[in-house]
């Protein structure tokens, strides 16, 4: 199995793109990347989107991106997990390069959320139709359950929660990609709107358009190509009962905690190994419950260790230092690759005002829905 | 010199809390007030439709203005909730205050910028001599489904402008309109209620067009801000004026004036009209005034009026704007409200 290396790296702004269609952001985003890396062609692309045929009523986006880049005819597949489509499709790049199949391999995320659908029903078609979304569930409410759970359960209070909010969107507001680029206070995040009681508008992740690629090819060959290349250590996926209420405890994610494991093991590494660390905080609650899953912290301390200022930038583990899904924008297909371009760009010194001082392993966790899928990669300088 | 020669307003006495519509639909009153700015708005009574609220406001004008009517040239009613989808609004209005049979009347649809496209067109043709005066007239009863955020807005009311050269009160120093095809907000033929694109109307509709009119006639005119008394911007709701005034180099306290729809809502085609006609209630000789309207569909249309001393003289022979806002309410509950629009539907 060869070692594989991102090389190149490149996202649009996320935000409210009202100017540009689906194919305009991917094609941004993956000229940026190849510029990047330098590569003069692609072998082949996997495309992750969770859903934009609802979105935007365009499926076969495979072709569709690979015609718009002036790649075709290299082989293209698009990838669905939910919000963690492009996490996924990160694997499959990995592999393809990794069983040494091809060589340059472009992995990317897109999503069109704003142009004129029904977000809430469409994210929704990634839980449970039958047996949640049927009884009027929808995403807000099913992490507002596990919150109250959580709540009761470990004691974790509302401002513990409102702390991952403020936390993400300091950071979001050094980010010149992000949606967000300003500062919330605990108050402004407990007294937003009520989105799904105890959830605010502000614990949650917003609508957003966006794009986000990378260039994969081997560790051997990224030497040629002399850009600085950051290698994947470890690469691990998981899944759980898509339904909630399947669950022996909906305060913990499974999927997030195995694939969490795999992926350690694969790197040889511990959780108090990684340096930085993107996560997939949709909401305030979801990024408590990783960074326990994930080992940064016990079971049911998610609270008071974000709250203590572990996760901030200058803490013990960094955690979300692009602004996460909360500032930095939750177009969901896009989502799992634009976590890799930040802890690439963490990796390689290039993070500006949110630079994590000396990182050199980061680690990225993407999920799917209510954590019914996971997938999540470690990375280090080479 | 062409300009404003009189100007007048009709609200209906009618009105809702925004606590009481957001208690009906289960949303938190506080948030949805800090949201929109909103406290209450206008409704119509039972008996009021554009065409009254155009001749109440018209003939506010008239008090104002002085003239005979039948001297009107051209009556042109801008609204969005006209009563006929065939037969002019502007024949009833016109008949109604004398100004037929010698008068060319059209009735406009533009969305929430109906009103001030007549205003254009008056301002137009009184300019190339056509007509001695020209009435413009904005008003609507405006539609919002229930349940909708564009219930706690769409209001009623209106605002009518009489366009002419002798005893102008606000001289024309340079309009500018900024269209593109740009579909936020619509409401298909026979349908109740208008249908909108959410988060789509404001950036790249409201705001859009607003900045593209204002920024134009700014730079057209070699005016600044800083220049005007005050500034008048479409009102959808109360955050969106404020926020395209500051985006601009207005202060706050240029657009207070004008910025009339914490009390009345939006009153759709008769909202920039109505917040100019505020501001024409407490203007000062030299004034310069800036209205920018927006209409979803979509375009702005951009004024810049000076006042002169003759505002001085016809400012009290009509009620004042915040007189009408802030006496003589009455306030329906929700389901006098849902009788007053219409609402229930009833056997013939």
């Amino acid at each position: 199995m060869r070692e594989v290396a991102v090389v190149g790296c490149g996202m649009t702004k996320f935000g409210e793109l009202w100017e540009k269609s689906l194919r305009d952001i991917f094609v941004e985003a993956a000229l940026k990347a190849i510029d990047d890396a330098g590569v003069d062609h692609i072998d082949s692309m996997y495309v992750g989107a969770m859903t934009p045929g609802l979105f935007v009523g365009q499926e076969h986006i495979s072709a569709l991106m690979a015609d718009y880049l002036g790649i075709a005819p290299i082989p293209a597949m698009r990838v669905e997990s939910a919000c963690c489509s492009s996490g996924m499709a990160l694997r499959l790049g990995l592999f393809e390069i990794s069983s040494g199949y091809s060589d340059i391999v472009l992995v990317g995320g897109v999503e069109k959320m704003n142009d004129g659908a029904d977000a809430t029903y469409a994210l929704a078609t990634a839980a449970d139709q039958e047996y949640e979304v049927y009884q009027g569930v929808t995403f807000p409410g099913l992490y507002a359950l596990i919150a109250r759970a959580h709540m009761h359960r470990y004691g974790t209070t509302r401002e513990q929660l409102a702390a991952v909010s403020v936390k993400n969107h300091h950071n979001g507001a050094m980010n010149p990609n992000a949606q967000f680029q300003r500062e919330v206070t605990l108050e402004q995040v407990m007294n937003a709107t009520l989105v799904a009681d105890p959830l605010t508008v502000l614990d949650s992740s917003p609508v957003s358009d966006g794009a986000a690629c990378v260039v994969l090819t081997s560790v051997d060959f990224a030497k040629q190509l002399k850009v600085p290349s950051v290698k994947i250590l470890g690469s691990g996926a998981a899944t759980d009962t898509l339904a909630l209420h399947n669950r022996e405890d909906i305060t913990t994610l499974k999927a997030v905690k195995l694939s969490g494991k795999v992926a350690y093991k694969m790197a040889g590494i511990k959780p108090s190994d990684i340096d930085v660390a993107e996560v997939h905080d949709c909401f305030s609650i979801a990024e408590i419950c990783i960074i326990e899953e994930l080992g940064f912290t016990e079971k049911g301390k998610g609270g008071p260790f974000t709250e203590q200022g572990n996760t901030a930038l200058e803490g013990k583990i960094p955690v979300n230092p692009s602004g996460g899904l909360k500032s930095k924008g939750h177009p969901v297909g896009a989502t799992g690759i634009a976590q890799v371009v930040e802890v690439v760009e963490q990796l390689r010194g290039n993070a500006g005002k949110r630079q994590v001082k000396n990182a050199k392993i980061g680690l990225t966790q993407n999920m799917g829905g209510s954590g019914g899928s996971s997938v999540v990669h470690i990375f280090t300088t080479t | 010199m062409i300009g404003i020669v009189g100007y007048g307003s009709y609200l209906p006495r009618y009105r809702i809390k925004v606590e009481e519509i957001a208690h009906q639909w289960g949303r938190d009153p506080v948030t949805v007030k800090r949201g929109l700015m909103l406290n209450e708005k206008t409704v119509p009574g039972m008996d009021e439709d554009t065409i009254t609220i155009s001749v109440e406001a018209a003939k506010n004008a008239l008090k104002r203005a002085g003239i005979d009517p039948t001297e009107i040239g051209a009556l042109y009613v801008g609204s969005e909730s006209h009563p006929y989808a065939v037969k002019p609004s502007g024949t009833v209005v016109a008949e109604a205050l004398g100004a037929v049979p010698n008068v060319h009347i059209a009735d406009y649809e533009f969305a929430c910028k109906a009103g001030t496209e007549a205003m254009f067109v008056a301002y137009g043709l009184v300019k190339a001599d056509l007509v001695k005066y020209a009435l413009a007239i904005g008003a609507d009863t405006s539609q919002g489904a229930p349940g909708d955020a564009l219930e706690f807005s769409a209001s009623a009311g209106g605002s009518a402008f009489i366009f002419g050269k002798e005893g102008v009160i606000a001289e024309v120093l340079d309009t500018f309109s900024y269209t593109t095809d740009t579909p936020d907000f619509w409401r298909r033929e026979g349908a109740f209620y208008p249908l909108h694109g959410g988060r789509f109307t404001g950036e790249p509709a409201y705001f859009k067009h607003i900045l593209g009119a204002a920024k134009a006639i700014l730079d057209k005119s070699g005016y600044k801000p800083a220049d005007f008394a005050y500034a008048v911007f479409h009102m959808p709701n109360g955050k969106f004026p404020l926020t395209v005034g500051k985006r601009l180099g207005f202060t706050k306290a240029q657009m207070v004036p004008g910025w009339i729809v914490p009390l009345m809502g939006n009153t759709y085609s008769g909202s920039s009209p109505t917040g100019f006609s505020a501001t024409l209630d407490i203007a000062k000789p030299d004034d310069l005034i800036l209205l920018v309207s927006f209409g979803s569909g979509a375009g702005s249309d951009a004024f810049i009026f000076k006042m002169t001393k003759r505002i001085d003289e016809v400012r009290d022979k009509a009620e004042k704007l915040k007189s009408m806002l802030e006496n003589n309410r009455i306030y329906l509950d929700y389901g006098q409200y849902a009788k007053f629009r219409g609402k229930i539907i009833m056997n013939e």
